[in-house]
Order: C-alpha cells, then sequence, then structure tokens
C-alpha cells in the first residue's frame, strides 16, 4: 500500500476531500460574513440561521410541494435573500448609529428565534435530503472512491466564491460597494443610494448562507441546529482569515478547512480544537488576521 | 445675476453642539464665492449643511429654485451639486481610474474622460495605480476632477490648497479659473486668501456661525488689515 507521511495514502486524500467539502461551506459562509461585516459594520450572528433556512427550504420545497434539488438550489437562496433585505430595511436599518454590539445582539437573538421556532415545528434530529438524481453515485479515481455530489461541492462553491469575488473586485456595483465600505457618506453625497446599497449586501449574504444550506442539505442532514453547530467554526475562519477581507476569507475558508481534515489522519484527538487553535494563535502573532489590514 | 444657491437662516448641530446661528448666502450663476474665517466657526460644516450630510439643520437652502432640505443625500448630487471635502475622500481599494469613474454621471454638459485627462495629464500617466498612493496634490486634483464628471453645475470645495506646495496651489488656481470659464459656480472655502483672492468675485467672512461680512474681490485690498486681524494669519 502506497503510504505518504506513514499514513495509506487512502485516507489521507480522503480526509483530504473531506477538509475540501468542509473548506467549501466555511468558504461561502465566511465571505458572506466579510460583505456584510465590511459595508454595514454588522456581525451577522443570523448567519447560521440564514445557513438552516436554506437547507429547510429545500427539504420543505421537496416534501410539500415536490420541488427538487436544482429549482431549491435558486429559490431558497432568492427566498432568503429577500428575508435577509426586508429585516435590513425594517430592523437592522434602526441600529447602524448605535454601538455595533446592538447589531450583533439583534441578529444573535434574532438566530435564536429562527432556530428555536424550527426545533418546534419539526424537532431538534435531522432530517434526510436525498442527493439529487444527477450527482448520484461516485467515480472510482484509482486512488480512492470519489462520490461525485461531493465533487459538485467542491467546484460550485469555488465558482461561487471566485464569482463573487470577482464581481466585488472588478465590476462598477463592486467599485461602489468597496468606496463605501471605506467612506459611505462621501459614495451618497455621489449620488449613489448608499442605503439600499446596504440592504442589497445584507440580502445578497444572506442568499450566499441559504445557498450553502442547500449545498450542505444532501451531505449533512437538515436539522434546525446545523447552523449553531458550524457557525462559531466560521466565526473562527473568518478572525484567522481578517474581518472584512473577501480573498481572506475565502482563502482561508478552504484552508481551515483541510487543516481540519488532515488533523483527523495524524492527530485525530485534535481535529475538533486545531481551528481553534490556530485562531489563538493568529490572535496572538497578528490580530488583525492573515489577510486584515491593521486598523 | 440669477441666485443659483440661495441660503438663509441656516443652523446646524453635530449632536448637541450648535454650530450654525443662521447662515445667508447667495451664490450668482458661475460665480465663485470664497467662505473665509478662522478655524471652528463653521465653514466646512455651512458646505456639509448645505450638501445634506449635516442632516441636523434648520433654515433654507434652495439651489436652482428648488427646496433641498427634504432632499435626501444621495438626490442631492442629481440636483447638479458636487461636494470635494476637505481630506478629499480618495478610496484606497480603488484603483486612480476607479476612483475617477465612480460618481455616475447624472446630467449632462459633464466633462468626458479625454477632457479631464487634459486638464489632469497626471492623473492619466497614474490611472493604474492605487488612489492613495498619489501625492496629496495629486489626491487634491483627482477629488475636483471625479466630480467634473458628473456634469454638477456647482462645487462645494473645501480647502483644496491645504498642505500643498505652492507649485501645486498655483496648478489649482489655473484648473479653477478654466472651470469657471466653463461657466462652473464653486462655493470655496479657503485659509490661504492669497490663493482665493486670484481666483473668487466675492467673500464671505464668517465668525461664530455666522456671516459677520461680505465684500467682492475689488474691496479685498482696502480690507487686508482687517482680514489680518480677524483671520490671524
Amino acid at each position: 500500500m502506497t503510504m505518504i507521511f506513514g499514513i495509506p495514502l487512502q485516507a489521507f486524500l480522503g480526509q483530504l476531500l473531506i477538509g475540501l467539502i468542509n473548506g467549501s461551506f466555511y468558504a461561502l459562509l465566511s465571505l458572506g460574513l466579510a460583505i456584510i461585516f465590511g459595508l454595514l459594520r454588522v456581525i451577522n450572528f443570523a448567519h447560521g440561521a440564514q445557513y438552516m433556512l436554506g437547507a429547510f427550504i429545500a427539504w420543505l420545497l421537496l416534501s410539500y410541494l415536490g420541488i427538487g434539488y436544482w429549482p431549491a438550489l435558486i429559490l431558497a437562496p432568492l427566498l432568503v435573500g429577500l428575508i435577509g433585505a426586508a429585516i435590513e430595511r425594517t430592523m437592522l436599518r434602526q441600529l447602524y448609529s448605535l454601538d455595533p454590539l446592538y447589531g450583533l445582539l439583534f441578529t444573535f437573538g434574532l438566530a435564536l428565534t429562527v432556530e428555536g421556532t424550527f426545533r418546534y415545528l419539526y424537532g431538534a434530529s435531522g432530517q434526510p435530503y436525498a442527493t439529487p438524481a444527477l450527482l448520484a453515485g461516485g467515480a472510482n479515481l484509482g486512488f480512492m472512491f470519489l462520490p461525485i455530489y461531493r465533487g459538485w461541492v467542491i467546484v460550485f462553491s469555488l465558482i461561487v466564491c471566485l464569482g463573487t469575488w470577482l464581481v466585488i473586485e472588478k465590476t462598477k456595483l463592486g467599485s461602489y460597494l468597496r468606496a463605501a465600505t471605506e467612506n459611505p457618506v462621501l459614495v451618497q453625497s455621489f449620488g449613489i443610494n448608499v442605503p439600499f446599497l446596504l440592504t442589497l449586501t445584507y440580502g445578497l449574504g444572506a442568499a450566499l448562507a441559504a445557498l450553502a444550506g442547500v449545498l450542505a442539505a444532501p451531505i449533512y442532514q437538515v436539522s434546525p441546529l446545523m447552523g449553531s453547530n458550524i457557525i462559531i467554526v466560521v466565526f473562527a475562519v473568518v478572525v484567522v482569515g481578517g474581518m472584512g477581507s473577501i480573498m481572506g476569507a475565502i482563502v482561508t475558508g478552504y484552508l481551515l478547512g483541510v487543516a481540519e481534515g488532515l488533523t483527523k489522519v495524524f492527530y485525530p484527538e485534535a481535529s475538533n480544537i486545531v481551528i481553534f487553535v490556530i485562531m489563538a494563535i493568529v490572535l496572538l502573532l497578528r490580530p488583525a488576521g492573515l489577510f486584515g489590514r491593521d486598523a | 445675476m440669477k441666485p443659483l444657491l440661495k441660503v438663509a437662516g441656516l443652523n446646524a448641530w453635530y449632536g448637541e453642539s450648535h454650530v450654525l446661528h443662521g447662515v445667508d448666502m447667495t451664490v450668482g450663476e458661475g460665480e465663485m464665492v470664497t467662505l473665509l474665517g478662522r478655524n471652528g466657526v463653521g465653514k466646512t460644516t455651512t458646505l456639509r449643511a448645505i450638501m445634506g450630510i449635516v442632516r441636523e439643520r434648520k433654515g433654507e437652502i434652495s439651489f436652482a429654485g428648488e427646496d433641498l432640505m427634504r432632499v435626501p443625500l444621495h438626490r442631492v448630487a442629481r440636483r447638479g451639486l458636487g461636494y470635494v471635502p476637505e481630506e478629499r475622500g480618495i478610496f484606497s481599494t480603488l484603483s486612480v481610474y476607479e476612483n475617477l469613474v465612480l460618481p455616475p454621471a447624472l446630467a449632462k454638459g459633464g466633462m468626458t474622460i479625454d477632457e479631464i485627462f487634459e486638464l489632469f495629464p497626471n492623473l492619466h500617466e497614474r490611472r493604474n495605480s492605487t488612489g492613495t498612493k498619489l501625492s496629496g496634490g495629486e489626491q487634491q486634483m483627482l477629488a475636483i476632477a471625479r466630480i467634473l464628471r458628473t456634469g454638477v453645475r456647482m462645487m462645494l470645495l473645501d480647502e483644496p490648497t491645504e498642505g500643498l506646495a505652492p507649485v501645486i496651489v498655483q496648478r489649482i488656481g489655473e484648473v479653477l479659473k478654466k472651470l469657471k470659464e466653463r461657466g462652473m459656480t464653486v462655493l470655496l472655502v479657503e485659509q490661504n486668501f492669497r490663493f482665493a483672492s486670484k481666483v473668487a468675485d466675492r467673500f464671505y467672512l464668517m465668525d461664530h456661525g455666522r456671516v459677520a461680512g461680505e465684500f467682492p474681490v475689488s474691496e479685498l485690498s482696502g480690507r487686508m488689515e482687517m482680514l489680518h486681524d480677524v483671520l490671524g494669519v
């Protein structure tokens, strides 16, 4: 059997793959958090709930309306995005003039409310969501067996992350977002509707979380607590990458996913805490994060 | 001259602090008017209140016959007003070119990119560098240039010469003269009244959040002594 660093190659590549899949979710979620924080200066604690909501809407669409995975991949983010925009417009907006802590507390309360409601309605146990037929089965890569759906998650999330990055770095809308992140008042004085830009950004961030939720539904079970399980890790990712850095959030998401996967191979006992150990080290040595600019 | 901007009884607050106590002024179409005054008398606040950045305000502001008091900030530019802040506000995450084309062109009669690059050749050379890598003078040029694209009729210009070398100050003076030839109306806040005397038609002297005096450029030399006294320069 081929060995690498004293570990069977299959085990190594298998965990690398799992790491990349987890990393895909970390990247998608921390990307949304970073965009929202950059422009709104709100630490969106509802991000996990929005992720859960995406998965649940996909499950509800399938269970009650017979609407499958592919339409859900569009409908769920759209719906959660609209809910997010409405929440920004009617509630979150009132808090911008106050201490940032209020935004954090509000979104935290929102997350608890949404999660509690779904727990009450559907219980704490997970609901299975079938892999779409088109992506069922697997491919034998010779050195390992790759479930096609997992390959799809990695490729698709990478496309979404890079697409979002391109929109922000290379388009006119992106230049508005970047400029408004630096100086919203001046951008508004140029005739750009910054309040609308804030609504759009929060909606987009929420939609990204919901998209990750739909992607996650066939891999993890759909449960009311799936968001709060992952969001703590995602916050660690954002801290390591540096708040407000878009590329930093993406790269750190994948890196930490892989680091977590590989730790499972070499020292399984530490795999649950490795991300937090890295976070602690980064906070000590480079408080602004790996990609963050010093404030 | 037809008044383009009319301000009457303008009061403004920053939170608890009452900064403007009834400012009255008019600026005619195509006129270049300078606000003089010591630090802290409310010159910048006057510009920011006219633009609608300072929202805690009372009184009258009308532009081209239209009431601006109820217009939200992002709709003011559409009426034809542009604001160039003292700190210039060049965006560090945008290239020079991106900074230049950031404000949308909202009205006809704005300068084209080619005309702007002709007026500011430096910006053309450095169009791909990061906005904040420019020198102070170039940043000031960029801050003025990006307003010119939008078709504004009137510029609110806050201390454009602050901290700049004499040769750059002279260059900015030339730019303002060219803009005046094109019919641009300008309300300028300036400490450097030697510079202001070369470009302005008329002066308002501000003190304690009010207009304390007004005179045309022709009376400037006769008032030098008084101005030195009042401005402490």
